[in-house]
C-alpha cells in the first residue's frame, strides 16, 4: 500500500523532500536530529526517499538523556543498522556526572541540562550548520509561527521577532560562520497526517505506540511506566500491569501512558480521531509554565 | 458473529481512512485590518471543525481571563496568537500557519497580520496561498487596509478572493449594509486579477455562516465560508504550463548513476520527452523518472522526483530543465515587481544576492521605474524603496538565468533578495518580463587588451581604493602616492570624490541612494581605467561596505587594494580642513558621514593607515612598499 498520488499526503511528502534536498545542496555539514518517535520515523523515511538511490548525505544524531525507554534505544540502533546510516549519539557528560535526573531535579531543569544544553554541546562539537528536526506547526502555538528554515545565532538562540520572511519554496540558507539553521521539513504535517502516512507507507515505529500490558505507576495524575529500577516507588505507590500505550515518546519518567486497547495502526488512528486530550499533554515538561515552549525555543530547544 | 462485526468495523474504518487520504489540499490566507477579527475567525474554524481538544480548551479558558478582550466569553483569537509579545499587545505580528480538515478537504491557513508595518508578512502568507479571505468589519466597511491586502493578494498571484463581511451581528444582520459593502468592494476589485470573488456575511465570534448556516440571515442564499472553501475550484494553473524543473541536487550514488533531483514546477514529464537545460541550451531525452517507490512513466507539477537523461550533458544545481519545444526566457536583465522587506532601504546599484529556483546569483536593481502607493495605486517616482513598499524595477544579474513571467509560473518567476552582509531576506520579487537589451549590447571584443596595454607601460594595473571619514587624510596620502609612482615612471590616475562630483556625478546629492550611485559610477570608471592599464587611486569616503565590495568585485582579485585611512572622528573634527564638520554639527549639512550618516569600518582592508601614529610621507611609503610586495610595481 502506498499513498494516492493526488492526495494531500503526497503534496506534504513532496514539500518535505524539496526542503531536505535544499539543505543537502546548500549546507556544508547538516545533521538529522533523530528522536526515535513517530515523527522522526516519518522524517527519516522521507529522507530515504529524497535522496534515493543515494543514501541521505548526512548522519543521524540522537541526544541521549540516558532516560529513554529501553525499547526506544533498541529500535534506534536497529533502524540505523537496517538503513545503513551513520548514527551519532550524544549525552551531556557533565550533566550525567552530576547525576542530573528527572526525579531529583525537576523536569524543567533536567530537560534544560540533558536535552537543550546537550543538543547545543553536540551541535557545537560537530560544527553542524544545519539540523533537521521533526517538529510540526500543529503541535503548539509558538511552533505555528516558526519558519521552515529557522535561523539560530552563534549561541543557538532563536529570536521570534527577527525571523526571515519565507516566501514560495525559496528558502534562504545563507549564514555566517558559527551560525546555524534548524530545519523543520514536517512543518505542515498534522498528527493525523503523520499516522495516515505511517499506515500507508508501512513505516516501522517503536512498539511502545501500540497497546500492551506494561508495568505502570500512577504518579501526579499520570501513568508512568517502570522501565527500569531507577524509578523508585514512593509511599503508597504500586506497580500495576495495565493495558497501555504511548501517544508520544520521550524520557520514560516524564512520559505518561494512556490506557488503551489500540494494538494496530488503524485502531490508533481511530482512537486519535476521537481523542479528547491533545498530544503534548502526555509530556510533563509543557505544564511547567504558560508559553514554556517559546521560552525553551529561545534558549535553543528544538 | 461479534468478531465478524468488529472486523467489518475495522475494515470500514480503513476505508474511511483511505477516503480521508484522498482529500485534496487547499492553502488560503486570511487578512484584514486590525480588529476585523482574523484570529477569531480562525479560532472559530478550528473550534467548529472539532480540532480543539479538551485540554487546549482548558488552557484557553485560563488565558482568556488574563489577556482576553471578550469579557466572560472564550476569546477564540487566543488560540492562534502564539507569541508572548502578541498576547501582550493584543495584535498578531507574525504569520501563523494553522491546520484543519473537513470531510472534503484539508486546509492550511496562513493567518497574516493587519498592521501596515507587517505587510511583508502578508506577502509571505500570500506567496503560497490559492485563496485569500479578506475580512472587513461590517460596521466600518471596506477600509484602506482591505484594499491594500486585496492588492497584495492579487499581486502575489492569488486568483480567488472571499470578502468576509464579519461582525454582521453588530449591524443587526442588515442585508442593505452587506450589499453596500459588497458593491463597494466589487467596484474596487475590478482593477485586480481575481477570477472569482464571493462575498459572505458572517460572524466569527458567534459562528454565523462560518461552518453552519445562520438563521439570522434568511436573505442570504450563498454558501457559508467553509462550504465555499470546500468547493472553490482551484484550476490547475501550473499543470497546463510547459515542463519546468529547477535542479536542486545532482544525485550521484556511484559512477553508474547520475540523476537530477528537483520538484517539478509546472507541466508534466514523460520518459522519452526531449528536455533542455535552459541556460546552456543543451538538450537530451528523459531516460528514467526515479523514485524510491519505483520508476514512473510520467510525473507532474508538484512531484519531487529524480530524472536521468539519455546523454551526458552538463547540468548542475541551479539549472532549469525545461521542455525542449517550449523553453523559458533566458536573460541577464528583467523587469519585476518588488516588495521590500527590510528596514534598510533598497538602493539601485547596490549588489545583492538573489535566489530564483535553485539558483543564487549576484544582482542589482539598475532602476526603480516607480513605486506603487498601495492605497491609491498611484505610481510615484522613487530613488529608493523602503520597508513594505512595492516598486516596479529593472534587475541586472551577473550572468543570464532562466525564468518565466510570474503571471504564468509562480515557481520559476519568483525570487527573493538576500543582503550579502547580513544574509537577511530583504525583498521578494515577481518577474514581469525579460529585458532584451542584454542580447543587443554585446561586449565589444578588442584586439588590444588590458594585458597588452599594461605590458607597454611595464606595470600591472590596479585600483587603490582609499576609504575613510571626511578629513581623514585620504586625498593627502593618495596625492603623495601618485607623486611617487609618477616619479618612478608609472602610469596613474586619481579619482577624487570632490572632483568627480563636479562633473560625472554632478547630478547626485548625499542621500544614501545617491551615495550608492556615486560609488557605482566611480567604481565603473575605475574599472575602465584599469582596463586601460593604469594604476588608479580612488579617494572616496565610500561609507558602505556593500559598495566597496561591489567595486572590488568589478576587477580581478589581485587588482583591488582597499586602503583604510583610519582616523578617529574626533581627530577629523579637529582638523576639519574644509570646515564641513562645523557646518554639519550646526545642522547646515544633512547626511554627513560620521555625524548623521553611518560609516561602516572596513573589515578586511589590505592596508590600514593609522594617521595619528604616522606622517603622510611615512604612510605613502607604506603603500608603495605594499605595492612592491604584491608585485604590482617592480622592485
Amino acid at each position: 500500500m502506498s499513498i494516492d498520488r493526488q492526495s494531500h499526503l503526497k503534496r506534504l511528502e513532496d514539500e518535505s523532500i524539496h526542503i531536505m534536498r535544499e539543505v543537502a545542496a546548500e549546507f556544508h555539514n547538516p545533521v538529522m536530529l533523530y528522536s526515535i518517535g513517530k515523527d522522526s520515523s516519518v522524517m527519516l523515511h522521507l529522507a530515504m526517499k529524497a535522496f534515493y538511490p543515494s543514501k541521505p548525505p548526512f548522519p543521524l544524531m540522537h541526544v541521549d538523556t540516558t532516560w529513554k525507554f529501553r525499547e526506544m534505544i533498541a529500535f534506534r540502533d536497529e533502524t540505523a543498522r537496517r538503513l545503513g546510516l551513520e548514527l551519532i549519539t550524544w549525552t551531556n557528560a557533565e550533566g550525567k556526572a552530576a547525576g542530573v535526573n528527572p526525579f531529583d531535579h525537576g523536569s524543567s531543569y533536567y530537560t534544560h541540562v540533558m536535552k537543550t544544553e546537550a543538543l547545543k554541546q553536540a551541535l557545537t562539537h560537530y560544527g553542524f550548520d544545519a539540523a533537521f528536526g521533526g517538529a510540526r506547526r500543529d503541535e503548539e502555538k509558538s511552533r505555528a509561527k516558526e519558519r521552515v528554515f529557522s535561523f539560530r545565532t552563534e549561541t543557538h538562540a532563536w529570536d521570534p521577532k527577527n525571523q526571515r520572511p519565507e516566501l514560495w519554496r525559496l528558502y534562504n540558507a545563507r549564514i555566517h560562520k558559527g551560525e546555524s539553521i534548524r530545519v523543520f521539513p514536517l512543518s505542515n504535517w498534522t498528527e493525523l497526517d503523520i499516522w495516515q502516512y505511517i499506515l500507508a507507507e508501512e513505516i516501522p515505529i517503536v512498539p511502545l505506540y501500540f497497546a500492551a500490558k506494561r508495568p505502570v505507576v500512577e504518579r501526579d495524575g499520570m501513568l508512568i511506566m517502570k522501565d527500569d529500577d531507577r524509578l523508585v516507588l514512593k509511599d503508597g505507590e504500586t506497580v500495576q500491569e495495565r493495558l497501555v500505550r504511548f501517544r508520544t515518546l520521550g524520557c520514560y519518567p516524564l512520559t505518561g501512558a494512556l490506557e488503551s486497547d489500540a494494538a494496530t495502526l488503524p485502531e490508533i488512528v481511530r482512537e486519535m480521531l476521537i481523542a479528547r486530550t491533545s498530544e503534548r499533554s502526555g509530556r510533563l515538561i509543557d505544564h511547567d509554565e504558560s508559553a514554556s515552549m517559546e521560552k525553551k525555543k529561545r534558549e535553543g530547544y528544538f | 458473529m461479534a468478531e465478524l462485526a468488529i472486523a467489518e468495523k475495522a475494515e470500514a474504518f480503513v476505508d474511511y481512512l483511505a477516503a480521508q487520504e484522498r482529500k485534496g489540499l487547499l492553502r488560503f490566507l486570511t487578512c484584514g485590518s486590525v480588529d476585523d477579527g482574523k484570529s477569531t475567525l480562525i479560532g472559530r474554524l478550528l473550534y467548529d471543525t472539532k480540532l480543539i481538544f479538551e485540554d487546549q480548551l482548558a488552557a484557553l479558558e485560563r488565558d482568556s481571563r488574563r489577556h482576553g478582550t471578550t469579557g466572560e466569553d472564550i476569546d477564540l483569537a487566543l488560540l492562534v496568537d502564539g507569541l508572548e509579545a502578541e498576547r501582550e499587545q493584543g495584535i498578531t505580528i507574525d504569520v501563523a500557519y494553522r491546520f484543519f480538515t473537513t470531510d472534503k478537504r484539508k486546509f492550511i491557513v496562513a493567518d497574516t497580520p493587519g498592521h501596515e508595518q507587517y505587510t511583508r508578512n502578508m506577502a509571505t502568507g500570500a506567496s503560497t496561498a490559492d485563496v485569500a479571505v479578506l475580512l472587513v468589519d461590517a460596521r466600518h466597511g471596506v477600509a484602506v487596509q482591505t484594499r491594500r491586502h486585496a492588492f497584495i493578494a492579487s499581486l502575489l498571484g492569488i486568483r480567488h478572493a472571499v470578502l468576509a463581511v464579519n461582525k454582521i451581528d453588530l449591524v443587526d444582520f442588515d442585508q442593505d449594509r452587506f450589499e453596500e459593502i459588497r458593491a463597494d468592494f466589487e467596484c474596487f476589485a475590478e482593477g485586480l486579477k481575481f477570477d472569482t470573488l464571493v462575498s459572505i456575511p458572517l460572524s466569527a465570534r458567534y459562528g454565523h455562516n462560518v461552518l453552519g448556516r445562520s438563521d439570522s440571515m434568511p436573505w442570504y442564499e450563498g454558501p457559508t465560508l467553509v462550504e465555499h472553501l470546500e468547493t472553490v475550484q482551484i484550476e490547475d494553473r501550473v499543470g497546463d504550463q510547459p515542463f519546468r524543473m529547477p535542479v536542486q541536487w545532482v544525485n550521484r550514488p556511484d559512477l553508474n548513476f547520475r540523476g537530477f533531483s528537483g520538484t517539478i514546477a509546472s507541466g508534466a514529464v514523460h520518459v522519452g520527452d526531449s528536455v533542455a537545460s535552459a541556460v546552456s541550451g543543451r538538450t537530451s531525452t528523459v531516460a528514467r523518472i526515479v523514485t524510491m517507490d519505483g520508476d514512473l512513466p510520467e510525473a507532474g507539477a508538484g512531484d519531487a522526483v529524480t530524472l536521468t537523461l539519455a546523454d551526458e550533458i552538463d547540468v548542475s544545481r541551479g539549472d532549469l530543465l525545461a521542455a525542449a519545444d517550449a523553453r523559458p526566457d533566458v536573460a541577464d536583465q528583467f523587469s519585476a515587481h518588488l516588495v521590500w522587506m527590510s528596514d534598510v532601504p533598497l538602493f539601485p546599484g547596490r549588489p545583492y544576492l538573489i535566489k530564483i529556483g535553485a539558483k543564487s546569483i549576484t544582482a542589482s536593481v539598475t532602476e526603480i521605474k516607480h513605486k506603487i502607493d498601495v492605497n491609491s495605486f498611484e505610481q510615484l517616482a522613487a530613488k529608493e524603496l523602503h520597508l513594505n513598499e512595492i516598486g516596479v524595477v529593472n534587475v541586472s544579474l551577473s550572468a543570464p538565468v532562466a525564468f518565466d513571467p510570474y503571471e504564468r509560473n509562480r515557481d520559476t518567476g519568483a525570487f527573493i533578495i538576500i543582503d550579502r552582509q547580513t544574509n537577511a531576506t530583504v525583498g521578494a520579487g515577481m518577474i514581469d518580463f525579460a529585458l532584451r537589451r542584454a542580447t543587443n549590447i554585446h561586449w565589444q571584443a578588442l584586439d588590444v587588451d588590458k594585458a597588452s596595454r599594461s605590458a607597454l607601460k611595464g606595470q600591472k594595473p590596479a585600483i587603490l581604493w582609499f576609504t575613510g571619514l571626511s578629513g581623514a587624510g585620504k586625498s593627502t596620502v593618495a596625492n603623495l602616492v601618485e607623486k611617487r609612482l609618477h616619479a618612478m615612471g608609472r602610469h596613474t590616475y586619481v579619482l577624487d570624490g570632490d572632483n568627480v562630483r563636479h562633473g560625472l556625478n554632478r547630478d547626485l546629492g548625499f542621500t544614501d541612494a545617491d551615495r550608492v550611485e556615486n560609488i557605482r559610477r566611480v567604481a565603473e570608471a575605475a574599472k575602465l581605467f584599469v582596463d586601460a592599464g593604469l594604476i588608479v587611486l580612488v579617494s572616496f569616503i565610500s561609507p558602505f561596505r556593500a559598495e566597496r565590495r561591489m567595486a572590488r568585485d568589478l576587477v580581478g582579485a589581485d587588482e583591488f587594494l582597499e586602503v583604510f585611512v583610519d582616523t578617529p572622528i574626533d581627530v577629523c573634527r579637529t582638523r576639519d580642513p574644509k570646515g564641513l564638520y562645523a557646518k554639519a554639527d550646526a545642522g547646515q549639512i544633512k547626511n554627513f558621514t560620521g555625524v548623521d550618516s553611518a560609516y561602516e569600518t572596513p573589515e578586511h582592508a589590505e592596508i590600514r593607515l593609522d594617521t595619528v601614529a604616522a606622517t603622510p610621507e611615512q604612510m605613502a611609503d607604506e603603500v608603495i612598499a605594499e605595492l612592491r610586495t604584491r608585485g604590482l610595481i617592480e622592485v
